[in-house]
């Protein structure tokens, strides 16, 4: 596994992350990512890595959103997803291309693979970027990321090291429009790994109970500590149920146990991308705007007028969630209606 | 049974405050906890010795401040804690981190083996969740990231069935000993000391270990020199514009949730007159 290909042109890859032959999203995000960084370096082209098995379909998909090759290693012991092999068959392509930079997405599968690549190669890894560019003097990556729980961005650059990773969280970045006559090339590479060789096993998967899929979700009903209570939180599930939506909330609503983890919007839950975003009761720490301050719409709803979420939002109620909400319900319904 | 506990000492995140005309971070008064997902790694190790019997080392990197988060863990049921401490370990990046803790790991397996290796899933300061994998890989044991549960333990047979949590739900591996794990707050719930401990603890004082003894560091691969990626420039976010407020107490409770409506359909960020609650 240790040959290496002559380099034509600087290669920008990107890990195109599959579970059950369907690709995450968070790949094509990061496509259109590389598509930018790529015009800003003369001569550099897109590509991904597939890993997996029987996932050769996914590769025209790659395609449409803007790589021009496909690095696949399709193997029964690549089935579903573990560290060593995975590890191992992108650590491999890695020396052999020779990529300049290389973009995995921050999904629980992404942060097990790109720590361990990053180490074997070894090479820098800068973690759960919210932006990419290319330092216009040193023509290399600059990623830029969150520190201190938000309060404070670091760009971050990899001088010497290659390939220049980073992993970026989904949503974070748009999803770019898909060329559907875009075609491209597919490249079958080898794997040499027996099932011996690898010391984890997949006994079974339980499914998630019910999904949440607050990653995703296009409208987000989320509450603060100013809800005051795991009942509020009914309140805020009908707004969010007449909307289309799900139900999110601040670290001190978990903390206290009034709702599940996976609700959780911030710096420790999860980086939340919606159309829109309505937060109630919330005060808008930056451990909690980091999360979300990329919804295109922010509606805030607080008693305190100096609320700091009211400095992000594009409309502010000042009121009393417990008045203002059931109101938005009833003029949501009613516009739902057709009256 | 020898257990290995990675911890780090981190600035309480939601007490950071910023320096507006400087736009740096001001550390004073910021107190300093050990990161909330290591306290439970802790716990995990240390339940796992009163089962099996053996001992838990909590090992960590970090300014000589930090041997006050080794002694609560030793106040927690650990039984040695080492902190490695250098001015030139400063400035590190995850690569040159995870070097350093590998380096210690592999040092402690010298005097015995290890069977199990726990870290927090990430720090809440830094937030990669890389140093985990990143010892994984150099030390050469599996890594098993984002575990709940640990359903089965066997020493003997050197196995274990862990639970991870993933997006699509849990996933259930069986893992050859040792590995590393690195835990979510699940794991265990962390229980109050009992007396005997905090006794301990008390008259317990943690190893330090330097750059050069008693194990010497390659000092080409820690700190700044050992570190692939370098801060280009630091700087506090820009915030987004803030927009309309409405106050109810004055417009009305109807007319401003009215205007906020008619702001977020100009918005064209969600059709509510065509929505029917999602159902057909």
């Amino acid at each position: 596994m240790s040959e290496q290909v002559e380099t034509a042109s600087p290669r920008i890859w990107v890990f195109i992350e599959q579970e059950d032959g369907r690709a995450h999203p968070v790949s094509w995000e990061l496509l259109g990512a590389a598509a930018r960084l790529s015009a800003e370096l003369p001569g550099s082209v897109v590509e991904g890595v597939l890993l997996g098995h029987n996932v050769a379909g996914i590769a025209p998909e790659a395609y449409r959103y803007g790589a021009k090759r496909v690095y696949m290693i399709d193997n029964p012991l690549l089935e579903v997803y573990r560290n060593m092999p995975y590890g191992a068959g992108v650590s491999s392509l890695i020396a052999k291309y020779q990529p300049e930079i290389f973009l995995v997405g921050a999904t629980t599968l992404g942060r097990d693979l790109a720590g361990t690549v990053a180490t074997r190669v070894p090479t820098g890894l800068t973690a759960d970027c919210t932006e990419l560019a290319i330092d216009p003097k040193l023509k290399i990556l600059a990623a830029t990321r969150p520190t201190f729980g938000g309060n404070l961005m670091a760009t971050i650059l990899c001088r010497k090291h290659r390939p220049q990773m980073a992993t970026v969280r989904p949503r974070v970045l748009p999803m770019p429009e898909p060329l559907p006559a875009a075609e491209g090339e597919l490249l079958r590479e080898p794997f040499d790994l027996s099932e011996s060789d690898i010391p984890v096993r997949r006994l079974r998967l339980i499914p998630g109970k019910e999904q949440l899929n607050i990653e995703y979700a296009d409208v987000i009903v989320a509450g603060g500590r100013g809800v005051g209570g795991p009942k509020g939180f009914k309140l805020l599930a009908e707004l969010a149920d007449s909307l289309g939506g799900v139900v999110g909330a601040s670290r001190p609503v978990i903390d206290a146990g009034w709702l599940a983890h996976e609700h959780q919007v911030g710096q420790t839950g999860t980086t939340v991308r919606p159309k829109l975003y309505i937060a109630a009761g919330i005060s808008g720490a930056v451990q909690h705007t980091v999360g979300m301050s990329g919804a295109n719409f922010i509606l805030a709803i607080n008693s305190d007028p100096k609320a700091p979420i009211f400095q992000i939002a594009n409309a502010s109620i000042v009121g009393d969630l417990y008045k203002v909400i059931p109101e938005l319900i009833r003029q949501v319904k009613g516009m739902s209606n057709g009256q | 049974m020898h257990s290995v506990v990675a911890i780090k000492q981190v600035p309480d995140t939601s007490n950071v405050r910023i320096n507006p005309e400087t736009g740096t971070l001001i550390r004073e008064g910021v107190p300093t906890i050990i990161n909330p997902y290591d306290i439970h790694a802790v716990e995990m190790a240390v339940r796992i010795k009163e089962k099996f019997g053996g001992t838990v080392t909590v090992i960590s990197m970090g300014p000589p401040a930090a041997m006050e988060a080794l002694v609560e863990c030793v106040e927690q049921g650990a039984d040695r804690a080492i902190l490695i401490s250098d001015r030139r370990f400063g400035a590190a990046d995850t690569l040159a981190t995870s070097y350093v803790l590998a380096h210690t790991i592999e040092a402690l397996q010298a005097e015995g083996p290890i069977d199990l290796l726990l870290f927090g899933k990430q720090a809440i300061d830094g937030d990669t969740g890389q140093v985990g994998p990143g010892v994984a890989t150099r030390i050469g044991v599996p890594l098993l990231s984002n575990v709940v549960v640990i359903e089965s333990f066997d020493p003997v047979a050197r196995k274990a069935v862990v639970h991870r949590k993933i997006e699509q739900g849990i996933e259930v591996l069986e893992t050859r000993l040792p590995a590393l794990l690195t835990v979510e707050k699940e794991i265990a719930a962390v229980k109050r000391a009992p007396l005997s401990n905090l006794i301990n603890a008390a008259r317990y004082k943690p190893e330090l270990w330097t750059a050069d003894a008693p194990v010497p560091f390659d000092i080409a691969q820690v700190g700044i020199k050992g570190s692939p990626t370098i801060v280009g420039k630091a700087f506090t976010p820009t915030p987004r514009e803030a927009g309309a407020i409405l106050s109810a107490a004055e417009k009305g409770l109807s007319q401003v949730v009215a205007d906020a409506l008619a702001m977020i359909v100009q918005a064209n960020v969600v059709t509510l007159q065509n929505h029917n609650g999602g159902r057909p």
